[in-house]
């Protein structure tokens, strides 16, 4: 099977200008949003309370938010998790109050309005649980978190020390490994599409964990990958092809590379898909922010990284300086591949 | 050309061996087991144990399918968990006869079911984290401040007294913040308090300011000191923590330090937050007191008469009784430290205690008038007591310096000061971080983490056959070979396994094939530009090496990043990326390779290659398929 019957190579960097306006525009509504609308952070980074509850019946989310909005919790938000069954509270970080009592007070208040007794269970080693006088369990508390506000505003900064220092080596290795100006046409690339991601997560107002925070870095570092397959092909070409201009060096490169890379990212896809199917609500937005990051990865690293490389304005001499005076015959094809 | 060395073959066959008898444990799953541990810091739990533990089960008619003894406790394997409850009501009543004071912490545990020979090779199943096996998690902020603080006050009182014995007068030590300020009425006081703090106080720092016609002399911590201060109050801590959670029965807690003030508490299946919660916040607290010596409370004593008016009964770890005077000499508050140590002269096993400037004079006054009798210290908690030292007083002792010694192992009197440390946090705590995970949905979280691997990995597997034919089968086979080797790294390491680490796997996964279509790719292209197939598969490989080595590396830089800075459920992912790339290189190139050499190598007059369609643009609209 071979999906890419290309003839002869695509001429890319001719619309190069359009791309970049394309990407220049998606870049700035990210932006615009990201202002507008800010990140909906996950309680990780906002301090404050979590909790998912699971109701044996669907459940009733305006009585569920009447309940804990009764127990005097501001800003309480309650939403449907998953299934309909499932339902996640928030409750914002309070001061004075220690968040481990909220919660013990509000899947008590809950509780008792489903006429339900909160109580130890000595028969099952000590489990909390939620039973009726008829021993039906209406509701089951799955999972409860609290964080402190310290705590998010240092994973805040961590987040952000991160993102530095993966910028950092990036560019630190393509500038030792290619040249400078590889290496900021790469970052540039690619932080292009983290600051998209995050556009995405600000529109849809999708929660913004930490989780969602690896899958960024993770895809920052993955799409990387990209330029520099691309990058290795353009040094090799330079080294080839001697008579073609750096234009038709980078849409060659970029032609002889598409379909290894669009292969290699549906891989890379079917996994993420697997994980959206299948990982649960847990996973979704983590598997949603790959999603988007491997999108735009194959788009910006074809479309954008070279593009802006060709401005900065590659050079053969940048990267075969020495080996080019040593070759003999200028005419073999294979003249300088080295291996 | 396309020929590996016998040594590489052996690599391979060595690292798939290693890899697979690693990953193996995690198959067998988990079998129910009973954990005998010691509740109590004195009581260790030995080879004896092992052998009650036997005994008692074979009074009960249980046959266990296994009992193994290890650092710290002993761990029954039975077969399925009505056997598991009957084993713990078994062991409960015979090594814990009396309920209310438990010396044994028997907890339902489960065990990894791989047989003995693969424990025999340390190969154990990973870990799983709290959110796939239930549980609460804690992360709690020891206030560093007020252990300083703390210090600063007891080092006040020191101050006092010192001052007083060399006679130097002064118009008032106060502590202020963890400063502590001394006012002083002319030149030649200032300098004899700073000769006393320059040498008894070698832990402070002074300046001295001019405050109208007095000076106000500011003794300060030194770094250094109150560096010593807080690791010694979160080493504090975190034992008093130890010794509380023994009591909740869980069989593996984990409590660790993060960071220079945190302790993280994790307690695997424990349900009842409120309980734990409770527990941890506790204060035990610790008197002493005089032992009734009387002719009554001897006989009380062994349990010969009634125990006197005004005084208590308690019992010694050993199991001896102990009857006190009910009035209180001192508390807990009064002691600051206490430590293993030797006697100076008969080198002896001993404990050395340090009291603060009230204790030192409340004990000076009571050893005066009480020497030749014996005092007890007394640890509470729960609202029980328990004598947990009772010495003779040989002398009166003064200076706040407090030495028990004789008949000590040095073994015991390490447990004596860890006891009488373990009274009190030496600072509060604060929980500023803490989730609760029900046991349901960890299993869950489990079959979802693994639904995602599976089906991923089975859909990339197909794609890469059907478009690559047999080089994708090898690619496939790559691939799993990450799989068995990712798991085996990540189990001998003990790594500990959570969903984010979960959704690396399989991200790792996804990202892997990435070499491989590197090289297929390469293989082909070098086909279509009609290279011979033996030099294609050559080429192919040694061209795409370079590209994969650089990919890998930007991808490892942002996995590194991540495992610096991140914490939680972010570093359990990172650990997982940065393994998964590095077993990648090997499975992905080394590996694969190895199976294409196998497989190709031989065959000198190779025609043809299967790696699916190679299409070349001169023929065109003719398919070659390369077969």
């Amino acid at each position: 099977m071979e999906f890419f019957r290309i003839r002869r190579d695509i001429p890319f960097m001719e619309n190069a200008l359009i791309f970049n306006v394309i990407s220049f525009l998606t870049f700035a509504a990210a932006v615009f949003f990201l202002i507008t609308r800010g990140l909906h952070l996950s309680v990780e980074f906002t301090g404050g309370t979590v909790m998912e509850v699971s109701y044996s019946q669907p459940a009733d989310v305006e009585k569920v938010r009447r309940t804990v909005a009764g127990l005097g919790f501001a800003d309480v938000q309650v939403q449907n998790f998953g299934t309909s069954r499932d339902v996640l509270i928030r409750l914002p970080a309070q001061k004075g109050v220690s968040s481990a009592q909220q919660s013990e007070r509000v899947i008590r208040e809950l509780c008792t309005s489903e006429g339900g007794d909160y109580k130890t269970d000595p028969q099952q080693d000590g489990r909390v649980s939620c039973k009726t006088s008829a021993g039906a369990e209406p509701l089951v508390l799955k999972r409860t978190e609290f964080v402190g506000p310290q705590v998010g505003e240092e994973l805040a900064t961590d987040g952000l020390k991160a993102l530095a220092m993966v910028v950092f080596g990036i560019v630190v290795y393509l500038a030792f490994r290619f040249e400078w100006k590889f290496a900021v046409a790469a970052i540039i690339a690619n932080l292009h599409d983290v600051v998209i991601i995050l556009g995405f997560f600000a529109f849809f107002q999708w929660e913004f964990s930490l989780a969602v925070l690896a899958a960024v870095l993770a895809v920052l570092g993955y799409s990387v990958n990209e330029s520099v397959v691309i990058f290795d092909r353009i040094r090799e070409n330079f080294r080839r092809y001697r008579k073609l201009t750096t234009i038709q060096i980078i849409d060659n490169a970029i032609t002889s590379t598409i379909s290894r890379t669009i292969i290699t990212h549906g891989c890379t896809q079917m996994m993420v898909l697997s994980m959206l199917l299948f990982g649960g609500p847990t996973l979704h937005h983590f598997a949603l922010a790959l999603t988007i990051g491997i999108l735009f990865g194959i788009y910006s690293s074809v479309f954008v990284a070279a593009a802006i490389a060709m401005w900065l304005g590659i050079k053969r001499e940048d990267l075969v300086k020495s080996s080019t005076r040593r070759e003999g015959d200028p005419n073999d094809p294979n003249a300088g591949a080295t291996v | 050309m396309n020929r590996y060395p016998i040594w590489k073959y052996a690599i391979i066959l060595v690292a798939l061996v290693i890899g697979a008898l690693y990953t193996l444990p995690n198959f067998f799953g988990e079998a129910p087991a009973v954990q005998v541990s010691s509740s109590k810091a004195t009581i260790k739990v030995d080879a004896g144990t092992r052998a009650r533990v036997e005994d008692a089960l074979a009074k009960a008619g249980i046959r266990p399918e296994a009992v193994m003894l290890d650092a710290s406790s002993v761990k029954v394997r039975v077969a399925d968990t009505d056997a598991q409850l009957k084993v713990k009501d078994a062991l409960q009543k015979a090594l814990n006869p009396d309920p209310a004071d438990p010396v044994y912490v028997v907890a339902l545990n489960l065990l990894s079911g791989s047989p003995q020979w693969l424990s025999a090779l340390r190969a154990a199943p990973m870990y799983l984290g709290l959110d796939l096996r239930g549980g609460v998690h804690f992360m709690l902020q020891v206030d560093m401040q007020a252990a300083l603080s703390k210090k600063a006050e007891s080092l006040a009182g020191d101050l006092r007294t010192a001052l007083r014995e060399k006679s130097v007068r002064h118009g008032g030590i106060s502590r202020n913040g963890q400063a502590i300020e001394v006012r002083l009425r002319d030149t030649p006081t200032v300098q004899a308090t700073r000769d006393v703090i320059a040498d008894q106080f070698t832990d402070l720092v002074v300046a001295v300011a001019p405050e109208g016609s007095e000076y106000k002399l500011t003794a300060t911590i030194k770094p250094e000191a109150a560096r010593r201060v807080q690791e010694q109050a979160l080493k504090q801590n975190m034992v008093t923590l130890h010794n509380r959670i023994n009591e909740l029965g869980v069989a593996e807690p984990v409590i660790q330090q993060q960071g220079l003030d945190r302790i993280v508490v994790q307690l695997p299946g424990v349900q009842d937050t409120a309980r734990a919660k409770e527990i941890l916040g506790r204060t035990a607290t610790l008197e002493v007191r005089m032992v009734d010596e009387s002719a009554e409370a001897r006989a009380a004593e062994v349990g010969a008469g009634p125990v006197p008016f005004g005084t208590e009964k308690f019992l010694e770890r050993n199991g001896q009784a102990v009857v006190v005077k009910k009035q209180v000499i001192f508390t807990g508050d009064n002691l600051t430290d206490a430590q293993p140590g030797f006697d100076n002269q008969t080198q002896e096993a001993a404990v050395h205690l340090t009291l603060d400037a009230k204790g030192a004079r409340i004990f000076k006054d009571v050893t005066r008038e009480n020497v030749g009798k014996r005092m007890a210290i007394l640890l509470f908690e729960k609202g029980k007591g328990e004598v947990v030292t009772a010495p003779v007083i040989r002398s009166e002792i003064g200076g706040g310096r407090v030495q028990i010694s004789g008949r000590m192992t040095t073994v015991e009197a390490n447990d004596t000061a860890l006891l009488l440390r373990a009274g009190s946090l030496a600072a509060p705590m604060e929980i500023i971080e803490e989730y609760t995970i029900g046991p349901t949905l960890g299993a869950e979280n489990i079959s979802k983490g693994f639904h995602s691997v599976a089906w991923g990995f089975a859909a990339i597997c197909a794609f890469m056959a059907v478009y690559y034919m047999l080089f994708g089968l090898f690619s496939g086979l790559a691939l799993a070979v990450n799989l068995l080797l990712l798991v085996a790294v990540l189990s001998m390491l003990q790594a500990t396994l959570t969903l984010p680490g979960m959704a690396a796997m399989a991200l790792a996964l996804g990202m892997a094939i990435d070499s491989n279509v590197l090289i297929n790719e390469r293989v082909r292209e070098e086909l279509r530009n009609g290279a011979s197939a033996q030099a294609a598969i050559n080429a192919g490989y040694e061209r795409a090496w370079n590209t994969i080595f650089d990919s890998n590396i930007t991808t490892l830089i942002a996995g590194v990043a991540l495992l610096a800075f991140g914490s939680g459920p972010v570093r359990g992912f990172a650990v997982v990326h940065c393994i998964g790339i590095l077993t990648s290189m090997f499975s992905a190139v080394f590996f694969s390779r190895g199976l294409v050499n196998l497989w190709y190598g031989r065959k000198k007059k190779l025609k043809t290659v299967s790696i699916g369609t190679v299409w070349r643009p001169a023929a065109d609209g003719v398919i070659t398929k390369a077969e």
